[in-house]
């Protein structure tokens, strides 16, 4: 009789995906390849989430290994485990497990740059001290090599006690499989022994772990006598009295801020492990170098700066229009379809008018979103945003930012929410709030659509020297955007958030290509929160709006309407009988609407804007923008779709013929500048809000920004009106 | 001699790094620490900040800070 036999078949190859069965974070220096690696690992199957009751995304995917699957937690890139940034304080406590609902990982995956050990083996000295289990993907060899870089991994090991080494070419995959077969093991491996750099230090966290009966752990130790400030430093001084630590302290430290001492040490101890593992070999000097380092020098850098920011906006206005015109007409013919098709009456309105136009206004952003963070997500993947920081750095200086707004305050011009949660890479807590309060002031994606029909309604397309009269004002309207937001730093760094000079201590990655798959990972990302907002929240505001406009029916108005109805039939006939007919609908369509609940919301707060030359028409769409401006172009569409306007065709056409009772235009230049202003400043949009109270957990600032906001558009409205007709 | 002074393309040691001056131990987290080998690489417009390299990687230092750097010239071409 024949032995049954076993046959093991990986699970990756027959299809089957498991649950993950451990965790690991994947931790390393910014531009360090840990994004290109955590993208090979990982592929599409990523998720950004949140971690529960704390202002962290958390961003994690699953990698199926042959015999299991795993949970990697990418976080953000660092150089030390300082406390600096919020970024840095993230990555400790998901290390540590301090987040709640959160299982500390079973693991970590190092990710060391081959070109830039130095930084690299520092954080890695510190994250040794946390006494969890260790493999390190060596990456950029590649390009190492090509420098004259060679290390020597068997020595590198050494002094690492043992901790496995797995060079790994991110970009082709080369070395993956070994990597991933250590990945495999992670959770069943022993911690590390900690590297002997600072004995002194060692001995002491002993000691005083032992002291306090181990109820800490020695990380926790070793960071409350490196952070005199944090919450673990004032528990170790409960259980060891003040005077003790402080005295413990200045014989490690001196009188110097311990941190200081921390560099001497572990980079001393980083220079000796690279003189015994790295050799560079000395390289002649590249073809074209000269001509890239000429490039570099301040004045053409600058220029150049100036020529890439052009470029992106250029791209964003030109590029995306086609795609913009394709994606307006099938909103429109679906609509128009759709209300043939279906039963007159509120449901075909509901489709038509609330859904499909009101998505549709919305979707029709998606091209130029999608071209601008095409931009950005390339220059930050190929290191060029910390240039600009570093370029910009002086201009921020003089409104009391650092070059490190300047990073934030470039996304926003694609939309305030990422560029909001792109200001944790700043240290300074006050800075930080001053960068998330400009931001918002930056012309978003979402306020072209306004400024693109008002300018086309009412600005003449005239040549003006070399530019097009329109374009000078949309470029107007930009720098507007730009010095609400420089002024507001600028005032509140010197009020209600003065402090110290902000720092600028940053590293320069060199130019890299950007990887097509980092890039269309992150991008596919970025669409798919844009389109679950325009599902979600937009779609639910659109409905509203809809339902606003729509409710309550007045039997009064539809009595008149039949009676009249009944009244051409008898008088007219043929083409003018149809022409009657669709004058009486909107005459009784602009009487449903001004005793609707917008309508009579519009009335009643109209004689609040009546000062900046609003009727109740536009105070009722702007008061429905205030969720999302991005709706207002909707609703203008459905006020003025009805009433003695609706003879016009496009929208422009009829804001330039709507008038007041008392036959006067209301669209006057002095009116639509005012708006323009108004559109520029203020701050119509719930999500924007909602990450503001994210970011800084506090209801406070986003409560001043948008009343500080508010009221700074109204004023400038007010002032140009009333300055413009007087 | 400090840092800020450091001509463009000058190499230098680090001698003595003044901890105390606000920002300087972010610097030193990156590791600008004494006995390393710096270059001055490049600079912003107007000189400020500078663009100063340690073993192969480039760090923004503002002059301000860059006074707080003590440093010995090495040979022009080092």
């Amino acid at each position: 009789m024949a032995e049954p036999s076993t046959v093991y078949v990986p699970v990756a190859k027959i299809g089957i995906r498991r649950r993950a069965s451990a965790s690991v974070a994947v931790i390393g220096n910014p531009n360090s390849g840990k994004s290109t690696l955590f993208n090979r690992l990982t592929g599409l199957r990523q998720t950004t989430g949140n971690y529960p009751g704390v202002t962290v995304e958390k961003h994690s995917g699953i990698a199926q290994l042959d015999s299991r699957a795993l949970e990697l937690i990418d976080l953000p890139g660092i150089y030390c485990l300082g406390g600096f940034s919020t970024d840095e304080r993230i990555a400790v406590d998901v290390i540590l497990g301090r987040i709640d609902e959160t299982p500390p990982p079973d693991g970590m995956l190092v990710v060391l740059d081959a070109t830039h050990l130095y930084q690299g083996l520092y954080l890695l000295q510190q994250l040794m001290e946390m006494q969890v289990p260790i493999v390190v993907a060596l990456t950029m060899t590649d390009v190492a090599t090509a420098s004259g870089i060679d290390i020597s991994i068997e020595v590198l090991q050494r002094h690492l006690q043992g901790v496995q080494i797995y060079p790994v070419v991110a970009t082709t995959g080369r070395g993956l499989e070994n990597l991933k077969a250590a990945l495999e093991a992670i959770a069943e491996r022993a911690a590390p022994a900690i590297p002997e750099s600072w004995p002194e230090l060692s001995r002491t966290a002993d000691q005083l772990m032992h002291e306090v009966g181990g109820t800490l752990q020695r990380i926790d130790v070793i960071q409350a006598l490196i952070h005199p400030d944090s919450k673990r430093a004032a528990t170790l001084e409960r259980r060891v009295g003040k005077a003790t630590l402080d005295g413990v302290r200045r014989g490690l430290f001196g009188d110097e801020p311990p941190q200081a001492a921390e560099a001497r040490h572990r980079y001393h101890w980083v220079r000796e492990v690279m003189h015994e593992a790295q050799t560079q070999a000395p390289l002649l000097e590249r073809f074209g170098a000269r001509a890239l380092r000429l490039l570099n020098r301040p004045w053409p850098a600058t220029a150049m700066f100036l020529a890439v920011m052009a470029l992106v906006f250029q791209a964003v206005f030109s590029w995306a229009t086609p795609l913009m015109d394709a994606i307006d007409a099938t909103a429109s013919g679906l609509a128009g379809w759709l209300g043939g098709v279906l039963p007159a009456g509120a449901v075909a309105r509901f489709i038509t008018d609330g859904v499909i136009a009101g998505v549709g206004s919305v979707i029709v952003f998606l091209p130029q979103i999608l071209i601008l963070f095409l931009f950005i997500i390339m220059l930050e993947d190929s290191g060029y945003l910390a240039r600009a920081a570093f370029l910009m750095d002086r201009l921020m200086r003089g409104v009391g930012l650092s070059g490190q707004s300047v990073i934030p305050m470039l996304s926003s011009f694609a939309c305030a929410v990422p560029a909001i949660m792109a200001t944790r890479v700043i240290p300074n807590r006050r800075d930080r709030i001053a960068t998330i309060l400009a931001a918002p002031f930056m012309t978003c994606s979402a306020r072209l659509p306004v400024y693109a029909l008002l300018i086309a309604a009412f600005v003449p397309s005239r040549s003006v020297g070399w530019f097009n009269l329109q374009g000078l004002v949309l470029l107007g309207l930009y720098l507007l955007g730009i010095a609400g937001g420089l002024a507001t730093a600028w005032l509140l760094k010197r009020s209600a958030l003065r402090g110290p000079k902000p720092q600028f201590a940053l590293a320069l990655p060199e130019f890299r290509w950007p990887n097509p798959q980092t890039v269309a990972i992150k991008l596919l990302d970025r669409a798919r929160v844009f389109l679950r907002r325009a599902g979600t929240v937009i779609f639910t505001v659109a409905i509203i709006v809809w339902a606003l406009a729509y409710f309550p029916r007045s039997a009064e108005v539809e009595s008149t309407r039949a009676a009249a109805t009944a009244q051409a039939h008898t008088r007219v006939s043929g083409a003018e009988l149809d022409a009657e007919l669709i004058r009486i609908e909107n005459r009784a369509a602009a009487a449903q609407l001004e005793q609707s609940l917008l309508g009579r919301a519009g009335h009643a707060i109209a004689p609040l804007f009546r000062p900046l030359g609003w009727d109740w028409r536009v105070s009722a769409a702007v008061i429905a923008g205030f969720p999302a401006r991005e709706v207002v172009v909707a609703v203008m569409g459905t006020i003025y779709a009805v009433g003695a306007e609706a003879e016009e065709a496009s929208l422009a056409g009829k804001l330039r013929s709507a008038t007041w009772p008392d036959g006067a235009l209301i669209f006057t230049l002095p009116m639509v500048l005012g708006l323009l202003v108004f559109y520029a400043w203020c701050l119509q949009c719930a999500a924007t809000i909602a990450v503001i109270r994210r970011e800084t957990n506090s209801w406070r600032w986003p409560v001043f920004a948008w009343t500080y906001m508010t009221a700074l558009g109204y004023t400038g409205a007010l002032l140009i009106y009333q300055i413009g007709t007087a | 001699m400090t840092l800020q002074e450091l001509r463009l393309g000058q190499s230098a040691r680090i001698e003595k790094v003044d901890a105390r001056q606000p920002g300087v131990v972010r610097l030193m987290v990156l590791g600008l620490i004494e006995g390393v080998e710096v270059r001055h690489a490049n600079s912003a417009i107007g000189g400020d900040p500078m663009e100063v390299t340690v073993f192969g990687t480039s760090i923004s230092v503002r002059k301000q800070q860059a006074n707080c750097f003590r440093i010995a010239p090495l040979s022009a071409n080092g």
